[in-house]
């Protein structure tokens, strides 16, 4: 089976974000970066189909010069070879991204694409639905649990109000919820297997992608804070302020 | 989009009624640009639903009402919004962000050409230069964002948006005839719905959330009294989940449920950054945590430290009280 998976890089999901005084976008001095966790996700997933059944895993990433490291991680966690699509954040929307995947399933011709169901950073959800409906393939988005047999996906999906299991043909587009496993961490000697491992470099224009928006982030600023709070002492004084001050009770 | 139809959804042959927040945003939204909205109902024995949506100002409301709709597969059902968007001549599609439309309106988007905003809490300014916002980065930062397409799809975040209002006029039924377009890819198995005599996290006034400060099933059952008493849902953080003591679908927070009632506890929860996503804009919130530098404390309206063992009895008790039960 040939898998295709995503690798984004993003800000440290537990660091604080601030937005730049003139809002044009966040404050990035002293953040560091990561694999996006649900594209660490997929990428268990992708590694975990081919040491039972072998074949091949492509690890995928669009961001700046700098999102190659990322994409090394996913190497380093088992997938063969990478594509790093160069193009900073800043100048993509979830459409753009979906389309340039397209291109990329287009020339890969995979059996399975498997995302994480969302970044972190924009925290959109719509690149692995988007990817389906542009190829017409069928989607199990929010796996929490994934089989194959034959040319069959069976897949639970994490909704709200319960557990939904459905069946996909191949090929089909997968999208990784967080209980799908547990990533692994990238041993020493895969690190260093992962630095000889070919990654091409592409741009949109070689593969003939629109730069246009669909939708464009025009300003960033911090949400409104919530009034700070106060501490209380004792459960009495507690229930006094809910009931008297809050009249929450 | 200035003919906007939102999707209302139904959930084990009922309104789900956390999907209507959309029409608010919908109807918000037509004032704004000079348009009009309806609303579409799919499903399979449906029809009969119709009536409860018909009192909130929409134009129309469509039912689209077939056995091929029983159950949910994004494919067929993308196909099936936008035919009935082309039939209605609507230029934008809304429904409240939850696991059914997160997993829809993306191929809807795709399938209309139209840029999508996800999560939308809000909508900025009118006319042709209409923005929205939504938040990025675990709601720590609020972007405000424009679409550029002729048509348009919204995720609307159901926590920024009232409940729609009765206004006493009847939009007019139609039942639109749009075939399920089984295409054999995709094919539904099962829904196991999660057990639970407790309102749902994104109906009930309270929620009671537990972190890994209670340790274990044992001490995640201390939450249930004074649930009860309250008639409150229980949320859980991760930790919580991925332990096996919740099920998934009980995690509040940036890739779970998004909550905002009158009340919130968060009990032995430390307020990481993806929690606090799902909860902060809770009227009240009370956190109970025995570590006083927790960050939970910072967006708490009321904290006491202390163990929650011990503080989570004395409340139950209080409230018992304070409630003559």
């Amino acid at each position: 089976m040939k898998i295709l998976v995503t690798a984004k890089r993003v800000t440290d999901p537990d660091a604080k974000i601030r937005v730049k005084a003139d809002g044009t976008g966040i404050e990035t001095a002293g953040l560091e970066y990561k694999l996006n966790p649900f594209c660490e996700n997929a990428i268990e997933a992708a590694v975990q189909l081919q040491e039972k059944q072998g074949g091949e895993v492509v690890a995928v990433t669009i961001g700046d010069d700098d999102a190659v490291q990322n994409l090394r991680t996913a190497l380093a966690m088992g997938a063969d070879r990478g594509i790093h699509v160069k193009l900073p954040d800043a100048q993509m929307d979830s459409d753009l991204a979906a389309r340039i995947l397209v291109k990329l399933f287009e020339q890969e011709k995979p059996d399975l694409f498997l995302l994480g169901k969302q970044a972190v950073d924009g925290d959109s959800n719509q690149v692995g639905q988007l990817v389906a409906e542009y190829l017409d393939l069928p989607q199990a988005c929010f796996a929490s649990k994934l089989e194959v047999a034959g040319d069959k996906l069976t897949v639970d999906r994490e909704l709200d109000g319960g557990m939904e299991t459905i069946q996909v043909g191949l090929p089909a587009v997968v999208t990784a919820d967080l209980r799908l496993n547990t990533p692994r961490l990238p041993t020493l000697p895969n690190v260093l297997k992962a630095k000889r491992k070919p990654v091409q470099e592409l741009t949109i224009d070689a593969l003939g992608v629109d730069p246009a928006l669909t939708v464009a982030t025009i300003a960033y600023e911090a949400p409104p804070a919530r009034k700070g709070g106060i501490k209380v002492k004792t459960v009495e004084e507690l229930m006094d302020k809910l009931v008297n001050e809050a009249k929450a009770l | 989009m200035k003919n906007i139809l939102v999707i209302a959804e139904t959930f084990q042959g009922k309104i789900r009624k956390t999907s209507l927040p959309a029409v608010t945003f919908a109807a918000e939204l037509a004032g704004k640009v000079g348009g009009e909205f309806s609303i579409a109902l799919f499903g399979s024995g449906v029809a009969g639903l119709a009536g409860e949506l018909t009192g909130f100002g929409a134009k129309n409301v469509y039912v689209v009402d077939a056995p091929g709709f029983a159950n949910y597969l994004g494919g067929p059902w993308a196909k099936a919004v936008v035919a009935l968007a082309q039939q209605a001549g609507a230029t934008a599609v809304a429904a409240v962000s939850d696991t059914f439309s997160r997993d829809l309106l993306p191929r809807v988007a795709a399938r209309m050409g139209a840029g999508m905003v996800s999560e939308t809490t809000a909508i900025v300014g009118d006319g042709a230069g209409v923005k929205f916002q939504r938040p990025m980065w675990a709601g720590n930062v609020l972007g405000t964002v424009e679409v550029r397409t002729p048509t348009a799809v919204f995720g609307v975040r159901g926590t920024d948006f009232d409940p729609p209002k009765a206004t006493g006029g009847a939009s007019a039924v139609q039942n639109a005839s749009i075939a399920f377009a089984d295409d054999g890819k995709a094919t539904y198995v099962k829904f196991e719905p999660t057990v639970s005599a407790r309102p749902d996290l994104a109906e009930a006034a309270v929620v009671i959330s537990g972190g890994r400060g209670l340790k274990d099933a044992a001490g995640f059952a201390l939450l249930n009294p004074l649930a009860d008493m309250l008639k409150a849902a229980i949320g859980a953080t991760r930790a919580v989940v991925d332990a096996g003591i919740c099920p998934n679908d009980l995690q509040v927070g940036q890739t779970g449920r998004v909550v905002a009632p009158q009340l919130y506890f968060a009990v032995g929860l430390s307020g990481a950054i993806q929690h606090v996503a799902g909860m902060k804009n809770s009227k009240v919130i009370v956190a109970i945590n025995k570590d006083e530098e927790a960050p939970i404390f910072s967006v708490a309206d009321y904290g006491l430290v202390g163990d929650a063992f011990k503080i989570l009895p004395e409340l139950t008790d209080a409230i018992r009280k304070h409630k003559g039960l």
